[in-house]
């Protein structure tokens, strides 16, 4: 429906007051006069109005739409031939599900019953049961459609966004609604929301749909934190087991490297070693070959004269003397020391 | 002017007024009018709004709404197909297309709303009846992210795939109440599944199921953990075995290249002359075999002490080994 712009006209109502009053002056009745200037005060009264700046006003003459105001003073035909309605299009609406606030304050109060308490309860994808608290916010886009094409839109809106959500928790599992899914839920619901305030042209745009509190019911909520329990039990233990690790293997590892490096002291030792006795050998064998009978003898000799001493008992014979033997005296005797 | 002429003119204005607010009436934009004469519908319905005339007295204007109107269904406890008692909680939106029809069947908005009730609520039934819970539930077959649970300790029905859909399934409420309500002049334009509850009884039912699925969640984590840690410390042990027996392969290797070159120098160099390596080695073996509780029994006649029996002896046999 189109405005037809058909303005107020105050040159013909000032006319049209003129008239009348010129008429009735002369009937020569003065109560009538003040009657009249009653009847005056109370249609200029009618005819002025104003619009707030977050507002707009629509007026409709004898019911019919004829122009949209936009804020600040106007003027319009008085005694119920127009009538406007004012519809703040700049405000931020919101609707609360699952809960209400009770005091919006530094620290808001909210108030939470059975009312909002069926509201926020709904079945999940995996058929289990969760209870959801979320926002809506919208502004009316459309004054026109959202004054006259729905009896008690917000209502309406209310049953739509409900349904629209519980649409998107009927295909999650509660564990994305508990977890992961949140956002992509709440992103979900309003994209349904929004193409469903289209299919409806009920002149609401909505701004942002964000979820609140969402939990387990409350019967089921002690088991859930029990999960969440054993996930910090499996991490713990899983921890535990890794601390043992980074423990033990580093060291061993070190004592492996240990005993490498000792083998490897051993190897060379024997190496050098053998080295040196090689050398050794090769030198003494070198000044032998020169004098072998001599430095044998020598070596034979030193030798002897080394260890003949270190004996505890030394028993020279002559074998020509071979009575002595028998008479030889076994078993331990003090007399001769080394 | 007499005070007659005043009467009379005086009640020609009144009843000029009482016949001109009789003939003209208003129409808003929310509204259509169906005219009557006698009771008896003239014509199609007035949906222009504005002001318009009528035929005073005789006529009279019936408004109805023109906008949507809302239907809000109760909570009506069905049970589905596979015999889960739930709650479904429907809203309808509708708008009365054909003002005339509707006057004539309903005339108002009341019975209107009582005949949807019948038929919405019955169509509900029906179609929830014959569809499994699932079907009302989820709208697609997605699949669910897989959080921190495995598949298998879900119900198997909530895997179950879907045929309807929640979507479909409130269309096919639509198209059914659809065929019905426009003989009353209505249009139906949504309907719309608002709330799906379990009924109480059933709901107990749901919140041990849930809790005992939890529960094998809970001890699935908690065995998981300790399986996990289990692994790690099976990784440890092996990884201390593999540490440990490296090193020991790797000492015995580098010890034996080190015994090899070792033997293979001594080697060489005592194949130089054998005789003489010998009998150092031998000199050094009587260095270490004889103390002090060695018993040495030596005759006169070997080397050393050839020369306590005559000193010319010493002559011949020289080259001869030592006595051993």
């Amino acid at each position: 429906m189109a405005s037809q712009g058909v303005g107020f006209d105050p040159e013909e109502f000032s006319r049209l007051a003129r008239e009348t009053g010129v008429r009735l002056r002369k009937a020569r009745k003065p109560l009538i006069i003040v009657g009249l200037v009653i009847v005056a005060f109370v249609a200029l009264y009618g005819s002025y109005y104003q619009v707030e700046p977050d507002e707009v006003g629509l007026v409709t003459r004898f019911g019919r739409f004829v122009r949209t105001c936009n804020p600040g003073p106007h003027a319009k035909f008085p005694f119920g031939i127009e009538q406007v309605q004012k519809v703040p299009v700049q405000r931020q609406l919101k609707q609360e599900f699952g809960f209400r606030t009770a005091r919006a304050d530094i620290q808001s109060s909210f108030h939470k019953d059975e009312k909002t308490e069926a509201e926020s309860v709904m079945l999940t994808g995996d058929l289990n049961v969760a209870t959801v608290e979320w926002i809506v916010q919208y502004k009316i886009s459309d004054p026109y459609k959202y004054l006259f094409r729905m009896r008690d839109v917000e209502e309406t809106f209310r049953l739509m966004t409900e349904a629209c959500m519980r649409t998107v928790v009927g295909d999650h599992s509660v564990t994305e609604l508990l977890t992961v899914g949140r956002e992509a839920i709440a992103a979900k619901a309003k994209e349904l929301l929004s193409n469903m305030c289209k299919l409806y042209d009920n002149g609401i745009s909505v701004q942002q749909l964000i979820l609140q509190d969402v939990d387990p019911p409350e019967p089921v909520r002690p088991s859930f934190n029990a999960v969440n329990q054993a996930i910090q039990e499996r991490e713990r233990a899983i921890n535990e087991a890794w601390a043992e690790y980074n423990q033990e293997i580093p060291r061993a590892r070190g004592l492996a490297e240990q005993k490498i490096q000792a083998a490897e002291g051993y190897a060379i030792d024997r190496v050098n070693r053998a080295k040196g006795d090689a050398q050794r050998f090769n030198a003494l064998e070198e000044q032998y070959r020169k004098s072998p009978e001599v430095t044998r003898t020598r070596i034979y000799l030193e030798t002897l004269a080394a260890v003949l001493p270190t004996a505890g008992k030394k028993l020279i014979f002559d074998e020509k003397a071979k009575g002595i033997l028998p008479m030889f005296p076994l078993g331990p005797t003090q007399e001769v020391k080394p | 002017m007499s005070r007659r002429t005043l009467v009379i003119v005086g009640v020609f204005v009144v009843l000029g007024l009482a016949t001109l607010s009789s003939a003209l009436y208003t129409v808003s934009e929310t509204e259509q009018v169906i005219v009557t004469q006698f009771g008896q519908p003239m014509g199609e319905a007035v949906t222009q709004a504005g002001l318009h005339v009528k035929m005073p007295f005789a006529q009279e204007a019936n408004v109805f709404d023109k906008r949507w109107l809302e239907w809000n269904g109760n909570a009506n406890q069905v049970p589905t197909r596979d015999k889960k008692y739930i709650g479904v909680e429907t809203y309808a939106r509708w708008r009365i297309a054909n003002p005339l029809l509707f006057f004539q069947r309903l005339r108002d908005e009341r019975r209107a709303q009582s005949r949807l009730d019948d038929i919405i609520d019955g169509e509900t039934r029906n179609v929830i009846a014959s569809h499994d819970l699932i079907e009302v539930v989820r709208t697609t077959n997605r699949a669910f992210e897989k959080g921190e649970e495995a598949e298998d300790i879900m119900e198997a029905e909530s895997m179950r795939q879907i045929e309807l859909g929640r979507d479909k399934i409130t269309r096919l409420i639509l198209g059914r109440v659809s065929q019905v309500v426009p003989d009353y002049g209505i249009e139906l334009v949504d309907v719309q599944i608002q709330r799906v509850n379990y009924i109480e009884s059933v709901q107990a039912k749901v919140f041990d199921r849930m809790i005992s699925e939890r529960k094998r969640i809970a001890d699935r984590h908690r065995s998981e953990g300790q399986g996990k840690s289990a692994e790690v410390r099976g990784k440890k042990e092996r990884e201390l075995k593999v540490i440990e027996s490296e090193a020991y392969r790797k000492t015995q290797d580098i010890q034996g290249r080190g015994d090899a070159e070792a033997t293979a120098i001594y080697a060489e160099a005592y194949n130089r002359n054998r005789e003489l390596y010998r009998f150092l080695k031998t000199m050094e073996t009587y260095h270490s075999t004889i103390d002090k509780d060695s018993w040495l029994v030596l005759s006169t006649s070997t080397d050393v002490f050839r020369y306590l029996q005559s000193q010319t002896a010493a002559s011949g046999g020289k080259a001869a080994a030592p006595t051993r």
